[in-house]
């Protein structure tokens, strides 16, 4: 299905920029929408949809990419969990060159740390199993979509009695920064991408605050060209015509109320915490603490020597991550921070606006 | 990080299955989404089915996105 020709027919794209041309002639004004999910941000960049929108049609990205998000003080402890004895690190392998105050988890692993790439948190479980004189500490980062996983990976645990599987809380959810970032005076947003895969689990519902308390139209994209085009249209059709809504454009994978079965894993191991985003500073319940009862999963209880935190001179990832500047606007961007050596997160995942800018928009004169 | 692709799943045994894209077979686990039954598409992120594909739903999506290629022509 995510293949499916009708998805990627250049026929179908240019229908949908030919409606999207009279539709924004019709708001007759610029319009800005936003997507936030990394995802969403790597597949626009690489079909170059940017440079397909007509002038006065501006997509930016926003604070989509959990990697980027992630705070330096969540790294600098990772790494201190890294030096301690018997233990093993595992983690996903996007975080490993992001930076930390002082290293990154790549270069500590190239120093002999024990830090285990996994793809899945059943990896983490397997290598809990197998190497059962190890404390195995998971880095649990990831939006709506990982966190049940996560949390499924714990039950497991819990029912086979694996107890040297921990985990270094650090999943978020979407709606509290989204409430910032409609409530930012310094930023003007007309409408939302939003999601495709969180809203899988969440359902789409739970973006209709949105709509109704800040009367911004959002409409839920899957992550195909066609997706993302028809996305445009709507929000564009919803300008024009003055209203606020949530419309579920992926309703093939989406439903109003997502996933029960994983709301209800997530809600036996996890419960709202205020936690630190990059660019925003902690944000009230928008971070997935572990319950008390799991307190000996929670490798963040466990008392470790950390460094001052301190972001990379210069680097201006935490407006990126707001929708404030776009990449070319950082004075790093494309010299001294590129992919091949990233100063910020932002230029690490192929998720990060800043990566994505720098591979697919960077040649091509989209700016801002 | 968000990534997640459909898969038909061929065989499930209690909370594990096995899926599979373009001859590609994966085992996955199920505690996620326990009412999976063979032939579904299910969506499959970090070594789990999260969710099911609604094929009348994919079926509309896709008929509309060749009406506009048809409203095109040939480019």
């Amino acid at each position: 299905m995510s293949d499916a020709p009708e998805l990627r027919d250049p026929r179908a794209i240019a229908g949908l920029i030919r409606e999207i041309g009279s539709l924004a002639a019709a708001v007759g004004r610029p319009v800005t929408f936003m997507e936030v999910c990394g995802t969403h941000t790597h597949a626009v960049a690489a079909a170059g949809l940017r440079r397909m929108l007509p002038d006065g049609v501006r997509l930016i990205s926003g604070p989509g990419c959990p990697v980027c998000v992630t705070p330096v003080e969540y790294l600098d402890r990772a790494l201190a969990l890294a030096e301690l004895d018997s233990t093993t690190v595992c983690t996903f392998g996007d975080l490993m060159r992001v930076p930390s105050s002082l290293s990154s988890l790549e270069r500590a692993h190239a120093e002999g740390r024990p830090i285990e790439i996994v793809y899945s948190p059943r990896d983490a479980i397997s290598l809990a199993r197998t190497n059962s004189a190890q404390r195995v500490v998971f880095l649990a980062v990831g939006f709506e979509t990982t966190a049940p996983t996560i949390a499924a990976a714990l039950a497991e645990a819990e029912d086979d009695g694996i107890d040297n599987l921990l985990i270094l809380p650090g999943n978020k959810v979407m709606p509290p920064p989204m409430r910032a970032l409609v409530e930012d005076r310094e930023l003007k947003v007309d409408g939302f991408l939003l999601p495709g895969h969180v809203s899988v689990l969440t359902g789409w519902e739970c973006f209709r605050f949105l709509a109704e308390d800040y009367h911004v139209p959002g409409a839920v994209v899957g992550f195909a060209p066609a997706d993302v085009m028809r996305g445009v249209a709507d929000l564009l059709r919803q300008v024009r015509d003055g209203r606020a809504e949530i419309s579920n454009l992926y309703g093939r994978v989406v439903s109003a109320r997502g996933n029960a079965v994983a709301a209800r894993m997530v809600e036996r191991f996890f419960e709202p915490v205020a936690t630190g985003w990059r660019g925003f500073g902690e944000i009230p319940d928008s971070g997935l603490g572990l319950r008390d009862r799991y307190a000996h999963r929670d490798a963040g209880r466990i008392e470790v020597a950390l460094p001052d935190p301190h972001e990379p001179a210069g680097c201006a990832c935490g407006d990126v991550l707001r929708g404030v500047i776009d990449p070319p606007q950082c004075a790093l961007f494309g010299t001294v921070c590129q992919p091949t050596n990233p100063v910020g997160a932002c230029m690490v995942s192929s998720e990060g606006t800043c990566a994505a800018w720098f591979r697919h928009d960077r040649l091509t004169g989209v700016a801002s | 990080m968000c990534l997640a692709i459909p898969m038909l799943l061929k065989e499930r045994n209690e909370l594990e299955g096995v899926v599979e894209l373009d001859g590609v077979r994966r085992t996955v686990s199920l505690m996620l989404l326990p009412e999976a039954e063979v032939g579904d598409h299910v969506l499959i992120h970090a070594g789990y089915a999260i969710g099911s594909v609604d094929e009348d739903e994919a079926r509309q999506t896709l008929e509309l996105l060749r009406e506009y290629a048809d409203n095109m022509g040939d480019l």
